[in-house]
C-alpha cells in the first residue's frame, strides 16, 4: 500500500475520446432467435446426446434389415430360439450364444450345429431378431412420425384459424375442441381400432383422431397472444394481407411451440402404437413393430428373455432420446429461460 | 364458481351422451354378429337368440332403451361371455382389485416423487439431484408394460419375493402390479416438485424467511414446499389417464381380475356390450377426475380465475 499513485509513469492511460459514432455500433454480431435457441440447445448435453443416439437409431433402423444377411421374416425352424451372439463381443462372457437349457447353461450354437452368428439370436420360429427389430423400429417410428405430421397439420391450420379470426368462429370452434378432447385418447383409438382393419393406417388414423386437439390449442393460445402486439398492428397498417401476416409475422413465433409440441407427440404416438400391439389390437403378423415384438417376446419372457430385452431396450431409448430432446429444445425454445 | 361448475357439468353431459351415442352405432357398425357362435346357427334358431337379447328390434328403439337404461345406471347384459349377465354388475365386481393397485400406484408413486423432486431441488446440481432426474426421465419414458413385464421376471420369477400372478394373495399380490403403475405418477411428480420448487426457491418471500435466519429445513418444508405443491394438482389429471391406460396392460400381465383386464378380454372374445359398458365407464371416470382438478384447482389457489371468459 506504500505505492504513490501519484507518481505512475506517463502514457500509462490512454485518454478514449468521447466518439458519438460509435456509441450506437453493435459490437457482437447480431443473433437470429434460431442460433440462439441453437447456442442453448447446445449446452445441454443430455439433449445433443440423445440426437446423436436417436440418430443412430435411425440410421439402424434404415440399415438393420439391409447389413443382417437374413430376411426379417425367413423362418428356419432348426434355428429357432437362439440366444443373442456376437462376434468378438462374445469372448467377454456376454452375447455368446449360451443359454439355459432343462436348467443347464449351454452353448445352444454349439448344441444346435449352427455356424452362423445371430447378432440379436433368434424367435421361436428361427427368425433373425436383429433384422426384425430394426424393421420393427422402422414402423413403428414410420408410425409415430406420420401420426405427429397430421396431428401437427390438422392442430396448426385448427388453432390458427380459430385463434386468428376469433369471435364467433372461435367460439364454436372451441366448443367443438371442448367436446372432443373431453374423449378419453385411449378409449377412441381402441373403438377406432376396432372398426377398422388393423394395419398402419388404421393406428395412424386412430392416434389422430382426436390427437391434434393439444396442438390446436398451443396454436390458438400463442396466435391469441401475438396477433394484437404491436408489430402486426404495424403490419396491418402497412398494407399487409391475412395471409402474409400469418405466414410472416405470426408463423415465425409460434414455429417454437410447435416444435416443441411435436417432439412430445412423437414420444406418445410410439408409446401407443406399443401399447395398442401389446393387447393384441396392434399390427396383425407378418407385420411387426416394436410393440408386437415385445408382446411375442412377453410370452417367451422366462425362457428366452432376449425376444423381450432387445426391442423392449430399443424402444425406451427411442423414448428416452425422444423426452430429452424435448425437454432440451423447450429450455431452448422457451424466451422466458433467456439468459 | 357455481356457474363455472355448472358449465362444465353441461359439457361432460354432452360428451357422455356423444360418446356413449358414438360407442353405440360404432359397436352396431362392426362386422361380425354379435353372437359368438353365429355361424354355427340355423337362420331360426339366430332369429330366436337374438330376439332373447332384443336386436331384433328398430335399430332406434335398441338406441332410446340403450340410453334410457344408461340413465338409471343398467348398462345391458353381455350376451357372449357371460351370456346374459348385466354389464353393471360385472364392472362393479370387478371394480375392487382394480381400484386397489390403482390406488397404492397413484399414492406411492405421488409421494415418492414429491420427495425425490424436493430433494433435487434443494440439492441443485448434485449426484442426488443428476440420480432423481434421471429416474425421472426413465419413469416417463419406460412404458408401464415393459416395466411390468421387467418387475414380474426379476422379483417374482428369478427371485420370488412377490406372486408372479393372480389376486391369490391379497396385500402381496397387489404389490407388483402398484409399482408398475407407480412409475408414471413418480417420475411425474419428481420432475413437476422439482421445478416448482426451484422457482420458489429463488423467489423473495424465501430470501426474506432466510434473513430471518429461519433454516434450511424449515424453508424447505414451511416456505417452499407448500407453495411448490399447489399446482401438483394439474398433473393429477394425466396421472389418472397413465394409470388407467396402464392398468389394461398391468391387469393383463399380472392376472388380475379388474377392470382393465376384462375391457381387453371382451374385445378379444367381441362382447360387445361389455366394450360398450367399460368404455362408457372409463369416460365417465376420467372426465370426473379432470373436472374436479379443474375445481380444485380454483379452490386451491384463488388466483385462477374460474368464471368462464376467454383466456
Amino acid at each position: 500500500m506504500s505505492q504513490n499513485y501519484e507518481k505512475l509513469p506517463q502514457g500509462s492511460f490512454d485518454r478514449i475520446p468521447k466518439d458519438t459514432k460509435q456509441a450506437e455500433r453493435i459490437s457482437k454480431p447480431s443473433v437470429s432467435f434460431w442460433q440462439d435457441a441453437w447456442r442453448r440447445l447446445k449446452k445441454n448435453k443430455g439433449a445433443i446426446f440423445s440426437i446423436i443416439l436417436f440418430g443412430l437409431i435411425v440410421i439402424m433402423a434404415l440399415l438393420g434389415p439391409v447389413i443382417s444377411p437374413y430376411e426379417p421374416n425367413d423362418q428356419t425352424i432348426t434355428h429357432a430360439n437362439l440366444p443373442p451372439k456376437i462376434p468378438v463381443i462374445e469372448n467377454l462372457g456376454i452375447f455368446n450364444g449360451v443359454g439355459e437349457l432343462g436348467g443347464q447353461e449351454v452353448d445352444l450354437y454349439e448344441l444346435k450345429n449352427v455356424d452362423q452368428n445371430y447378432w440379436f439370436g433368434t424367435d421361436g420360429l428361427g427368425r433373425d431378431m436383429f433384422s426384425r427389430v430394426w424393421q420393427g423400429t422402422q414402423v413403428s417410428l414410420f408410425i409415430a412420425f406420420a401420426a405427429a405430421l397430421i396431428d401437427m397439420v390438422i392442430g396448426v391450420v385448427y388453432g390458427g384459424i380459430s385463434g386468428y379470426f376469433g369471435g364467433r368462429v372461435d367460439d364454436i370452434m372451441q366448443r367443438i375442441v371442448e367436446i372432443l378432447s373431453g374423449i378419453p385418447n385411449l378409449v377412441v383409438v381402441i373403438l377406432f381400432i376396432m372398426i377398422m382393419d388393423p394395419g398402419i393406417l388404421a393406428i395412424i388414423i386412430a392416434l389422430t383422431i382426436t390427437g391434434w386437439t393439444g396442438m390446436s390449442r398451443v396454436v390458438r393460445g400463442q396466435v391469441l397472444k401475438y396477433k394484437n402486439q404491436e408489430f402486426v398492428l404495424a403490419a396491418r397498417t402497412l398494407g399487409a394481407s391475412d395471409n402474409r401476416i400469418i405466414w410472416k409475422h405470426l408463423m415465425p413465433n409460434v414455429l417454437g411451440v410447435i416444435i416443441i409440441n411435436t417432439m412430445f407427440t412423437i414420444p406418445g404416438a410410439i408409446f401407443f402404437e406399443a401399447f395398442l400391439s401389446f393387447i393384441g389390437l396392434g399390427l396383425q403378423a407378418p407385420d411387426a413393430s416394436l410393440g408386437t415384438l415385445i408382446n411375442d417376446g412377453y410370452k417367451l419372457i422366462q425362457y428366452q428373455p432376449h425376444i423381450l430385452a432387445i426391442p423392449a431396450f430399443v424402444l425406451s431409448l427411442i423414448m428416452i432420446s425422444f423426452n430429452l430432446i424435448g425437454d432440451g429444445l423447450r429450455d431452448a425454445l422457451d424466451p422466458k429461460m433467456k439468459d | 364458481m357455481a356457474r363455472y361448475i355448472g358449465k362444465r357439468m353441461f359439457y361432460m353431459l354432452i360428451t357422455l351422451i356423444l360418446i356413449a351415442t358414438f360407442t353405440f352405432f360404432l359397436m352396431k357398425i362392426l362386422p361380425g354378429s354379435p353372437i359368438a357362435s353365429a355361424d354355427r346357427l340355423s337362420p331360426e334358431q339366430r332369429a330366436i337368440v337374438e330376439a332373447s337379447y332384443g336386436l331384433d328390434r328398430p335399430l332406434p328403439v335398441q338406441y332410446f332403451d340403450y340410453m334410457f337404461g344408461l340413465v338409471q345406471g343398467d348398462l345391458g347384459v353381455s350376451i357372449n361371455q357371460f351370456k346374459g349377465a348385466p354389464v353393471t354388475d360385472i364392472i362393479l365386481n370387478r371394480i375392487g382389485p382394480s381400484a386397489q393397485i390403482g390406488f397404492q400406484g397413484m399414492l406411492f408413486g405421488t409421494i415418492l416423487g414429491i420427495l425425490f423432486g424436493m430433494v433435487a431441488a434443494v440439492k441443485q446440481n448434485s449426484w442426488i439431484d443428476y440420480a432423481s432426474t434421471t429416474v425421472a426421465i426413465i419413469g416417463i419414458s419406460i412404458p408401464s408394460f415393459v416395466f411390468a413385464s421387467l418387475l414380474q421376471y426379476w422379483l417374482a420369477v428369478e427371485w420370488q419375493l412377490f406372486p408372479v400372478a393372480f389376486w391369490k394373495e391379497g396385500f402381496m399380490s397387489s404389490v407388483l402390479p402398484s409399482l408398475a403403475l407407480a412409475m408414471f405418477p413418480l417420475a411425474t411428480a419428481a420432475r413437476f416438485i422439482r421445478s416448482e420448487m426451484i422457482e420458489v426457491l429463488g423467489s423473495d418471500y424465501i430470501t426474506l424467511a432466510k434473513a430471518k435466519g429461519a433454516s434450511g429445513s424449515e424453508i424447505a418444508f414451511k416456505h417452499a414446499f407448500r407453495n411448490a405443491l399447489i399446482p401438483l394438482i394439474t398433473v393429477l389429471g394425466p396421472m389418472a389417464v397413465s394409470i388407467l391406460t396402464g392398468s389394461l396392460v398391468v391387469e393383463q400381465i399380472f392376472a388380475i381380475p379388474g377392470i382393465g383386464e376384462q375391457f381387453v378380454t371382451s374385445i378379444m372374445v367381441q362382447d360387445f356390450s361389455i366394450i360398450m359398458g367399460t368404455t362408457i365407464f372409463f369416460s365417465v371416470f376420467l372426465i370426473l377426475v379432470i373436472l374436479i382438478v379443474d375445481v380444485l384447482y380454483g379452490v386451491i389457489d384463488p388466483r385462477i380465475r374460474l368464471s368462464g371468459g376467454k383466456s
